[in-house]
């Protein structure tokens, strides 16, 4: 790490976002807020029905509506595009029907795509799509996984046979020895809801094919413009240097804006049929129906145990309801194989038997969500683990102690695959049984049990797979670049201007670059700006998903700091004869270290570099404007980890949960911005709050969804979250310079496990046990009825 | 053609008082509030969230009080006062809750920013001494899916302890 | 969702208002907050919409005597902040904080609350256990109906073609009455699960006379009757439920929900009511 004096040297600094002072005075640009000359706007007729064939579709009267420019079906637009298999290569077996942009024949998921109506207003375009008339003719409809898998269920897509997407096993060990052999058992049927990411500002795009050069631009909520880039490039048969894709502000991504979607790709079809700019705002009403949904598992899952504490086996058998396609490019089985390969891997044990199916299902595809498979992960082991401990008559926290793998054994690969390099449990644990007071919880939830007050203490530790690497996608197929870069230039009068590939949906990513460029450089960080999110800019890059942003952008972005101040050096030293060694940057300064005067400002150095070159050795190469990447070539991932509290009270008569206090102790490595990172924390943990006790998507027997509003759909308000208190374990990565991991995902995923443990253990002395999330009042009722009976 | 045809209009004339200055415009009647601030006065600070008066990205100030901008028609506003982020923001009455929010991260996507400060904005205004439960009970009408509250909290209880002298 | 097409008109006086109104295709809009949300979602297509915002005969609070009128177009921010309802209508005071949030309440209106028959709001049930008279005007003249038949079915009123609701007389609560009013949602602000509305004539620490009015488990606004007549002579506070889990069973009968069966909302209706009843005896003795 190069030394630089900028005070409080930026990097570790709780610095505020830049980007706030605009986005807090109304003066963002999101999507919708962007017009282009000559713009037309788009609405989509969608399928009432899950399952049905389409007879007849009859556009007459929508397309002579007021405002309408064009209405047009599959026969128009699905002849432009390839269709999409969401299957990765690199997992034998795994299957997908071709996911059309529009349906032709049949609709297979309730709000799918049909037909797309242009026209000059988004009301009228809505008006029109309600005059398009469809024939439909019902079909039976598989709603669940359990009819999905049922023998002689039909198969949704008939050229696969029947509705497995990918059926995947790992044994380790020999766990049948294992649980025959046990002291205790501990056995549950867990079950997730489908749910939603719900940002607050829906998808959206802006299609500009200009027909004058034939080039495509797409001003696109989407936290990945490369991998759009490539998509539109390939799908459409646009040469990839013709194609543009700009990120603008982005209200809120968490993986759902990282997906592929139908109706996106239509609307650029549409675009380059009329040659004019088409813009599409998915309003609430259609996100419920078209975004990317997550979760949906039925989980059985058990651990086996010595008296003394020591886990002998785990094995996990999960079902995975993604939908009706694979979803291009991001594989809806991801979900499946991470709950699988990650349940468990902070405890040292053997033997391992899991098993992931995910099946086609007559609804949205699920795609990627936060946390992805890990939350689901977290849950298990830490349900287990706290049921097993409880049985053992061990303390939790103590049970922990003794079976996380302990540093003496790292590096290691636990029974599930997973290699654990520098992960830090212990540490965590112990921090965090400070940092929340656990003997004092404890004692007051014994005194309030006595007066009939159940409350609980749910911990739960994780570990988490960040910053993907090559082998990761590559072998599967997509297209999906892992690397990030920049380009840093000195602009003439001194200031610094920083150009990477990475998205920011809030989380602060472009802020942490402007950090490390000014940490690395030496100067100011308010003589930084930077700018992302445009493919024909930047270097090429992956954007921020995966918890990867700061960690692989941010190590590009050193990169390229180091080399500027390399040729910033350079010059300087040919200006002022000082040996290159002797020189540094401080305060925006160039230095002589020996006698620690200043020899140069920045601005001198870009004037002489820029525009008097003529005063400069002949054969003196200026480079004063770098680029630089960076990715992990065999890092599959990294491993980052963290321990969360939650501290519960249920009501037992109406079965209302309420959460008196959230804590999570993180080791996301490096940390770049503690503010940010704490945020980021905070706002992961109430998504998972969200997931345990309020998220889900209801359907009806036909596969309709019951509750796609706002209104029907619940989602945690201020009222009820609590105060949530974060502390950090810093343990760098060591294979990069930067040192961070990342964090985006964390909070949720060990909340998640922290309010299942809790509620749970709020309720172990009536006998009761919640396992369906989420822990609705009705099913918190249910449960103690049970538990009476 | 009944008699009901000729009564009433699809376009409307409204004259409203928008961020301090009054204004004439005609109106679609089926625009709402918001989209006649983000469409017709380009003024895209208002968010839409999703149109059912659920999540309070579009909140503004109709007569100096908060109300959903989605759930209130452009022709409603005629001869109202109404006031949006940007106006609020231009005259500095925001300033305070700005700089609480920037330094502590009470905002990241920004797109729920404008309705939170909206609302804290009116409860910092009432100067009632709240005690932080019941700030947030009153912020709970403008939905954030990515800060998770605590920040957002935070920077309003330091501006009403400023304003109104303590804490409850 | 953007809403359909239609023709909006602000009538100068209320005789315009009940005149146009009186074609079945109009509809009137105070508030919006309810009728607005479902414009957007395209859920129903008015031809014409009356604003009678601005109408000042709508407006106004008073008490005479011991009658507490409120105008239709009372907000419910006023009703909140009102003195004249704290000190005569407390039960109002109680149950207007569970309507929505502020900017909700800032907008929204008794007289649209009340048109609008949700039997899961607040003021429909607080106006039938205050035996409240609403004054319904139209273009031939003004009558009264007692909020308990005003309120006929599922988002069903009284007010015909061409009606709309002036104003609300309240009987001023008496000394000795106490009230209660409580409700069991997900969120503060939601639509409630079972909500209660309680107006007790008290002797002593015993119920003398109550009105008990549950929302959200039931189809309309209504006295549940063998509950209120089940529980007189009874003191508060309540051990348990036995002086009304039976007769609850009697007076409401919800459907099954998606995510929520009948008799989840039973029991949760049960719990709330020795919740709501016990809060009662804080008051009386008070």
């Amino acid at each position: 790490m190069t030394s630089s004096s900028t005070p409080v040297s930026a990097i570790g600094a709780r610095i505020p976002r830049r980007e706030l002072k605009r986005l807090l005075s109304g003066h963002g640009r999101y999507v919708d807020d962007i017009k282009l000359p000559h713009m037309l706007h788009a609405a989509f007729v969608r399928s009432p029905h899950a399952h049905a064939k389409i007879i007849a579709i009859d556009t007459t009267d929508a397309r002579i509506a007021p405002g309408v420019a064009a209405v047009f079906t599959a026969v128009e637009i699905n002849a432009r595009c390839e269709p999409f298999v969401g299957v990765a290569l690199h997992r034998p077996g795994h299957r997908s029907a071709p996911l059309p942009l529009l349906a032709s024949d049949r609709a297979v998921w309730q709000g799918q795509p049909v037909a797309i109506v242009v026209a000059e207003t988004r009301a009228e375009a809505e008006d029109a799509a309600e005059l398009v008339a469809i024939e439909w003719e019902a079909l039976p409809v598989i709603g669940n996984e359990q009819e999905a898998i049922a023998a002689g269920a039909p198969a949704i897509h008939a050229e696969l046979g029947d509705n497995i997407a990918f059926d995947f096993s790992l044994n380790h060990g020999d766990s049948t020895r294992a649980f025959a052999e046990a002291d205790v058992v501990i056995e549950e049927e867990l079950r997730f809801a489908r749910q939603m990411a719900m940002t607050l500002e829906a998808r959206g795009l802006i299609a500009d094919f200009n027909p004058g050069d034939e080039t495509l631009t797409v001003i696109h909520a989407h936290q990945s413009p490369f991998q759009m880039q490539e998509i539109f490039s390939h799908q459409l048969k646009i040469p990839e240097h013709k194609v543009r894709v700009i990120a603008p502000d982005i209200g809120g991504g968490f993986g759902m804006k990282l997906n592929v979607y139908v109706d996106e790709i239509a609307t650029v079809v549409a675009s380059m049929i009329l040659g004019r700019p088409v813009k599409l705002c998915v309003d609430r009403l259609e996100s419920f129906l078209s975004d990317a949904q997550a979760r949906d598992h039925h989980i059985k899952c058990r651990i086996a145990l010595k008296k003394t504490g020591e886990i002998l086996a785990m094995e996990v058998d999960d079902i995975a309801a993604i939908g009706a396609y694979g979803m291009p490019m991001r594989f809806n089985v991801a979900e499946g194989m991470m709950a699988i390969t990650m349940a468990g891997a902070p405890y040292r044990f053997e033997n391992y038997k899991a098993r992931t199916r995910s099946v086609y299902v007559n609804k949205n595809l699920i795609g990627m969500y936060r946390g992805v498979g890990m939350p689901l992960a977290c849950v298990v082991s830490e349900l287990l683990t706290d049921f097993a401990a409880e049985k053992l008559g061990i303390d939790t926290v103590e049970f922990k102690r003794r079976n996380y793998w302990p540093k003496s054994a790292l590096p290691c690969v636990t029974p599930g695959g997973q290699r654990l390099e520098t992960v830090s449990f212990h540490e965590c644990l112990e921090k965090l049984v400070q940092l929340m007071d656990y003997e004092g919880l404890r004692k007051e939830q014994r005194e309030l049990r006595e007066r009939g007050v159940y409350r609980g203490i749910g911990i739960a530790t994780f570990c988490e797979q960040t910053a993907y690497g090559p082998p990761y996608y590559g072998p599967s197929g997509a297209s999906i670049s892992t690397q990030d870069g920049c380009t840093v230039r000195l602009e003439p009068s001194g200031m610094v201007r920083c150009i990477t590939s990475l998205t920011d949906q809030g989380q602060g990513t472009l802020t942490g670059v402007a950090q490390i460029i000014a940490a690395t450089l030496g100067v100011s960080i308010d003589d930084v700006s930077v700018v992302g999110g445009d493919s024909s800019i930047s270097p090429y890059g992956g954007g921020a998903w995966a918890s990867r942003g700061t960690a692989i952008g941010g190590e590009a972005a050193l990169r390229a700091g180091n080399m500027l101040k390399k040729n910033i050096l350079a010059l300087a030293s040919t200006v002022t004869q000082t040996a290159p060694e002797e020189l540094d940057i401080v305060d925006g300064h160039v230095v002589n270290t020996q006698t620690g005067h200043n020899v140069a400002s920045l601005a001198d150095v870009g004037r002489i570099g820029y525009f008097r070159q003529d005063t400069l050795p002949k054969d003196f190469d200026v480079q004063l404007s770098v680029s630089a990447s960076f990715v992990a070539n065999d890092k599959v991932y990294y491993m980052a980890n963290g321990v969360q509290a939650s501290y519960v009270e249920v009501d037992c008569d109406t079965g209302f949960i309420k959460i008196l206090g959230q804590w999570a102790v993180d080791d996301c490595g490096r940390v770049i911005n503690p503010l940010l990172v704490d945020e980021q924390v905070r706002g992961g943990i109430v998504q998972g709050i969200g997931s345990v006790l309020f998220e889900e998507c209801l359907y009806s027997e036909d596969a309709n969804l019951l509750n796609g509003t706002l209104a029907d759909y619940v989602l945690p308000m201020a009222y009820d979250v609590p105060d949530i208190f974060v502390g950090h374990v810093e343990t760098p990565e060591t294979s990069t310079q930067l040192g961070a991991k990342g964090i985006g995902e964390a909070g949720l995923i060990g909340a998640m496990g922290a309010v299942w443990v809790g509620v749970n253990d709020a309720l172990k002395p009536l006998g009761a046990k919640v396992l369906h999330q989420p822990f609705t009042p009705e099913r918190v009722l249910d449960a103690l009825a049970l538990a009476k009976r | 053609m009944s008699e009901l045809d000729l009564i009433g209009d699809e376009d409307v004339e409204i004259e409203t008082t928008l961020n301090g200055s009054t204004l004439k415009r005609r109106v679609k009647a089926r625009q709402h509030l918001a989209d006649f601030l983000r469409q017709e006065m380009e003024l895209t600070g208002t968010h839409l969230g999703c149109e059912h008066g659920i999540c309070g990205a579009c909140t503004v100030l109709i007569d100096g009080r908060t109300a959903r901008g989605c759930l209130t028609l452009a022709a409603q506003a005629s001869g109202r006062t109404v006031d949006t982020i940007e106006g609020l923001s231009q005259s500095g009455k925001l300033a305070e809750l700005q700089k609480e929010f920037i330094e502590r991260n009470a905002a990241q996507c920004g797109f729920c920013s404008s309705g939170m400060l909206l609302t804290a904005y009116e409860l910092v205004s009432e100067g009632k001494k709240l005690s932080r439960a019941e700030i947030r009970e009153y912020m709970s009408g403008n939905m954030c899916r990515c800060t998770g509250y605590h920040a957002i909290i935070d920077a309003v209880e330091a501006v009403l302890t400023r304003v109104a002298g303590g804490k409850r | 969702m953007k809403a359909r097409n239609f023709r909006y008109v602000r009538p100068a006086s209320l005789q315009d208002a009940y005149r146009i109104l009186a074609d079945a295709d109009a509809v009137p809009v105070a508030g919006g907050q309810s009728l607005l949300a479902g414009l957007n979602m395209r859920l129903s297509s008015p031809k014409l919409l009356v604003d009678i915002g601005g109408l000042k005969e709508l407006t106004g609070q008073s008490v005479s005597g011991n009658v507490v009128r409120l105008g239709a177009l009372t907000r419910h921010r006023e009703v909140l902040g009102s003195a004249l309802v704290r000190k005569h209508l407390p039960l109002l005071t109680q149950a207007v904080p569970y309507i929505g949030h502020i900017a909700i309440r800032n907008r929204g209106t008794l007289g649209g609350s009340l048109a609008y028959a949700d039997p899961a709001a607040e003021l429909p049930a607080c106006a039938v256990a205050l035996d409240a008279t609403l004054v319904l005007g139209s273009a031939s003249g003004e009558r009264e109906v007692k909020a308990e038949d005003f309120f006929k079915g599922l988002f069903e009123t009284d007010l015909k073609t061409g009606e709309l609701i002036v104003a609300v007389k309240f009987p001023a609560t008496p000394p000795g009455t106490s009230v209660g009013f409580a409700e069991l949602s997900r969120r503060r602000g939601d639509f409630a699960i079972v909500g209660l509305a309680v107006v007790a004539a008290m002797q002593g620490d015993r119920i003398a006379d109550a009105r008990l009015v549950y929302l959200g488990c039931v189809e309309r606004a209504k006295v549940a009757r063998s509950v209120s007549a089940g529980l007189a002579g009874h003191a508060a506070p309540f051990a348990d439920s036995s002086a009304f889990e039976e007769t609850i069973r009697q007076d409401l009968s919800p459907d099954d929900m998606p995510g929520l069966r009948a008799d989840t909302r039973i029991h949760m209706a049960t719990v709330l009511t020795r919740r709501v009843l016990n809060t009662l005896s804080e008051k009386a003795a008070a």
